[in-house]
């Protein structure tokens, strides 16, 4: 096998799961090492950096990172990466001392952003302190996006998505705000150096059943309602609420319905609970206020009476899957299933509408009649025009939104300095040892056997009473630290020098998990099974070095590694290091420049 | 040496053996010995013989005397019977416990200071008296904890950490074993698992005074240019002459090899050693021709490795003793005392 270069940023990226799972590459382990030595503000600002909005992310973000993390993979569930995200928002005190101030000089080029949503916003924070002149248009009178219209209040309070988009605010865009944009071309005869597109996927889909017309006046599409919710233009429902969807949307809506009056709210799903597009938690979350969850029932029709909804009926289907694995919903043949019901909020999808674009300014749209989009530039076929968010590419998440929010302004800045969009730039990367003394380093590299702990709820009789009141308390400092010992420190890394081993089996003998073997080369497939421990996630690159006398190779299988540093320890002649990677995407300016 | 306890955690595709063990389970408290000790991999070739044997840990005592070696039980076999003894004296230990329970599995962990300076004579009873043991020397040729001095399998020529050469002969523990009438006899290094291993595993089957004397670099004191015990000197001089394969009475054979290529010595409790010849015309049951080899291989500084002999038909003390069956702790009252007219009996005899 050929040896790793370990001087490739990737290789340890990769091995940071966390890190490397994360759209925007927050480097997690850092923060986390931060919260338990309660340097909060560093913590946070570690995050501000990289993900723009730490609170909001802290209570809301999709988590790819927790999935990911090695945690999952030696014990039952990872390290609770969100909520000590929260924290580090909690704890961190007055930070403001340390944002970027408003540029003294502009650089006279202007942009403008389209919807003040988390993409756009990560546009604006990344290219005004850089001089940059950029107006935001925004359909809504206050900034934030589907941030602030989309999620209810009690799972993300007003102050704190006041505070983060604040800060960006504080930057000194030009705000255009309350007044939509019907025209693309409007905004590009103003001359702009680059148009940003991050206004999100705004159109929720839609039921075609029969008797849905006619009912109209008590079937509400979901995020239009959330956001009427949001703006307090609604602060009541029906006693009997039905939410059709099995997506975070619907979650939102039923927890909602349930504190503006709904008494009995159930959520009906076409798909099974497991295939829920929902994450686990929010169901969990749901189902803990009392919400019930029907699986495998098609809306069939509206009961009405003279227009007054009276019961949705639902068909009963169960899955089959074809040859190739398709699932398909077959009806079961059972008696259709009646819901009595005073309200029903359609929560079945978001699509993305470009009515406002005009097909005649360059930008290609596709056989689905969306823009063609870079998945690297995020430009459109018009380079001067880009899309980001879910406008780009469908519904995702915030904090994929924040991720193109970055790349796009690395276009924007390379653009604007007559630069190759494709030529991205490397991210910042640096491998530092961690020894302090013979057996001290710089990190707590005892393992921490506790189980994920649990975050602290309001009780459910008060949190159902207001649709303001927040439901998670939040880790205590004491609970923060206690979780943040869970994490593995992914991002010290086990660093071989191979000129200084004498082969001793001391790091193989030691080495809880198994992951190191002195061994014969041979064909990757081939030597994979014969390790101390077959490696069989081959998603997780081996460690190969080459070059020992015995004409053996050292394979590390880093996938359950658990970073303790005995190795290092164990080893007589410093062969083994504990190296920290510290890798940071680089954003625009100067540094994102040839 | 690390003041952190091992991680918990183990590998979650680790293998368990029969009795439902991983080798995780065959571990003891985590080594206090130098970073890089051979000592620590043979810790780690007895912690993986016994969990391929699928040894009942509750059914192995484990002895030592004093020294590093002899520190070593503390870090294997967490869960066995275990006797720290007096410098040079595990071999009596040893004697006495195997006398009074004979069930048991007799591990004796020893180093070259402890079993052939101070307990030589020990040692050397212990083997003549064919006691039921594995009995493993850890040979790393010097006085690690006090800092470095030769010991008495240092050998001659050698040099010390500071350059002094040695004038002593070396005490050759293979030599006397064989002399000695040990029936499984054999040598190792630290360094070589895959050796290691299932030598161990044929010696702890072994039902008969089993010797292995293992090279173990000791990497803080003789580890250097001149040691003709460190990694480099044992790696460029390590003659083996044979490979060898324990199979227990229970395992399949699965393995094939062309007739003459392997030798399969079967044992008395139905297990057989598969050993794949590497030297040839090497006869590892024929003592004298053993004896002979050994000392014309020394004699040019080669260290021979592998089973160098073994007896397929051992006896040990108990059987030379015809003592009781069964383990004394088993015996009652109706077994111990024989009754009133039984010793009178006895005492007519005596009249």
């Amino acid at each position: 096998m050929k040896p790793t270069d370990i001087s490739v940023p990737d290789y340890f990226h990769k091995v940071v799961d966390c890190q490397w799972a994360c759209p925007a590459h927050t480097p997690v382990p850092e923060y986390i090492r931060l919260i338990a030595a309660r340097r909060f503000g560093d913590a946070y600002m570690i995050n501000w950096k990289s993900n723009v909005f730490p609170g909001v992310l802290g209570r809301t973000c999709d988590r790819p990172c927790e999935p990911a993390c090695r945690r999952g993979r030696v014990e039952k569930e990872p390290v609770a990466i969100c909520r000590l995200k929260r924290v580090a928002a909690d704890y961190k005190g007055d930070i403001r001392d340390r944002l970027p101030q408003p540029a003294p000089q502009k650089n006279g080029k202007r942009v403008a952003l389209i919807g003040a949503g988390p993409a756009s916003l990560t546009v604006a924070r990344d290219l005004l302190p850089l001089g940059y002149h950029v107006t935001i248009y925004e359909q809504d009178p206050f900034a934030g996006g589907m941030i602030r219209t989309q999620i209810p209040k009690f799972r993300l309070p007003e102050e704190v998505i006041d505070e983060e988009v604040g800060y960006i605010l504080g930057l000194e865009p030009e705000l255009r705000l309350g007044k939509k944009i019907d025209s693309l071309k409007s905004v590009l005869d103003e001359g702009y150096d680059a148009v940003f597109v991050g206004c999100g996927a705004p159109r929720g889909r839609d039921l075609d059943i029969p008797g849905r017309k006619a009912a109209a006046a008590h079937i509400h599409v979901g995020i239009d309602w959330l956001s009427s919710v949001s703006f307090g233009h609604v602060t009541s429902i029906g006693k009997r609420v039905i939410v059709l969807g099995g997506g975070n949307t619907a979650m939102d809506c039923c927890r909602s319905a349930r504190r503006l009056g709904g008494e009995s709210v159930q959520v009906v799903v076409r798909s099974g609970f497991e295939e829920m597009k929902a994450s686990p938690w929010e169901k969990e979350d749901a189902m803990h206020e009392g919400i019930p969850i029907h699986n495998f029932l098609v809306p069939k029709s509206v009961q009405h009476d003279g227009g007054k909804l009276k019961a949705m009926v639902f068909e009963k289907v169960k899955p089959e899957y074809d040859a190739k694995g398709r699932r398909n919903l077959v009806p079961t043949g059972e008696p259709d299933v009646v819901l009595e019901c005073d309200d029903v909020l359609v929560a079945v999808g978001q699509e993305n509408a470009f009515p406002w674009i005009e097909r005649d300014l360059g930008i290609a749209f596709d056989k689905w009649d969306m823009p063609v989009v870079d998945p690297v530039t995020l430009q459109s076929s018009r380079p001067d025009v880009l899309f980001g968010g879910d406008a780009a590419f469908g519904p995702k998440n915030i904090i994929w939104a924040v991720a193109h929010g970055h790349d796009a302004a690395v276009s924007i800045d390379k653009l604007c300095n007559g630069e190759d969009t494709r030529l991205r730039p490397a991210p910042d990367f640096s491998l530092i040892s961690q020894k302090m003394g013979i057996h001290e380093w710089s990190y707590d590299n005892q393992i921490s056997n506790d189980l994920r702990f649990k975050v602290p709820l309001r009780d459910t009789k008060e949190a159902l009473s207001s649709i303001k009141l927040e439901v998670e308390l939040g880790f205590d400092d004491k609970l923060a630290y206690e979780e943040a010992e869970r994490c593995l420190n992914c991002d010290v890394q086990t660093v071989f020098t191979t000129n200084l081993c004498i082969e001793c089996d001391a790091c193989v003998d030691i080495c809880p998990m198994d992951c190191i073997t002195f061994t014969p080369d041979g064909e990757e497939a081939e030597l994979r099974e014969r390790l101390m421990a077959p490696a069989k996630n081959l998603t997780q690159d081996l460690y190969v070095a080459d070059g020992l006398k015995t004409g053996r190779l050292m394979v590390k299988d880093e996938d359950v590694c658990l970073h303790c540093g005995l190795c290092a320890e164990r080893c007589p002649t410093g062969a083994w290091d504990m190296r920290k990677s510290l890798i940071e995407m680089t954003h625009a300016g100067p540094q994102c420049r040839a | 040496m690390t003041y952190l306890a091992k991680p918990k955690f183990r590998h979650p595709e680790l293998p368990r053996n029969a009795l439902g063990f991983t080798r995780r389970d065959y571990e003891g408290s985590v080594s206090t010995l130098c970073a890089g000790c051979g000592h620590d991999s043979i810790s780690a070739a007895i912690i993986q013989a016994c969990y391929e044997l699928a040894l009942p840990p509750h059914r192995i005592a484990k002895l030592s005397g004093i020294g590093c070696s002899s520190k070593t039980p503390t870090y294997f076999l967490g869960s066995s019977h275990g006797f720290n003894s007096v410098h040079g004296r595990m071999p009596s230990v040893l004697t006495g416990a195997n006398m009074a329970n004979r069930d048991l599995i007799y591990l004796g962990v020893s180093g070259d200071g402890d079993s052939a300076s101070i307990g030589l004579g020990q040692f050397a009873h212990a083997i003549r008296r064919a006691v039921n043991m594995t009995y493993i020397v850890e040979n790393n040729g010097v006085y690690g904890l006090t800092k470095g001095q030769f010991s008495a399998t240092s050998d001659k020529g050698s040099k010390s950490k500071k350059g002094v050469v040695n004038s002593d002969e070396p005490i050759d523990m293979i030599g006397m074993a064989l002399q000695l009438g040990a029936t499984y006899v054999g040598r190792s290094f630290s360094g070589d698992k895959a050796q290691l291993v299932p030598l161990i595993k044929g010696a702890l089957l072994h039902p008969g005074a089993a010797f292995i004397d293992c090279v173990s670099p000791c990497v803080a004191f003789n580890n250097h240019e001149g040691s003709t015990k460190s990694f480099d000197y044992v790696r460029a001089h390590n003659e083996a002459v044979n490979f060898l394969d324990v199979i227990t009475p229970r395992a399949e054979i699965t393995t094939d090899y062309a007739p003459g290529e392997m030798v399969d010595v079967r044992q008395h409790d139905g297990s057989i050693i598969r050993l794949k010849k590497v030297a040839e015309d090497y006869d590892p049951t024929d003592r004298i021709k053993v004896m002979n080899f050994l000392q014309e291989q020394q004699a040019k500084g080669e260290v021979v490795t592998g089973l160098l002999f073994v007896d397929p038909e051992p006896q040990d003390l108990h059987g030379a003793l015809a003592t009781v069956t069964a383990p004394l702790n088993e015996l009652g009252d109706g077994d111990l005392c024989p009754g009133a007219a039984e010793i009178d009996k006895i005492n007519a005899g005596l009249r």
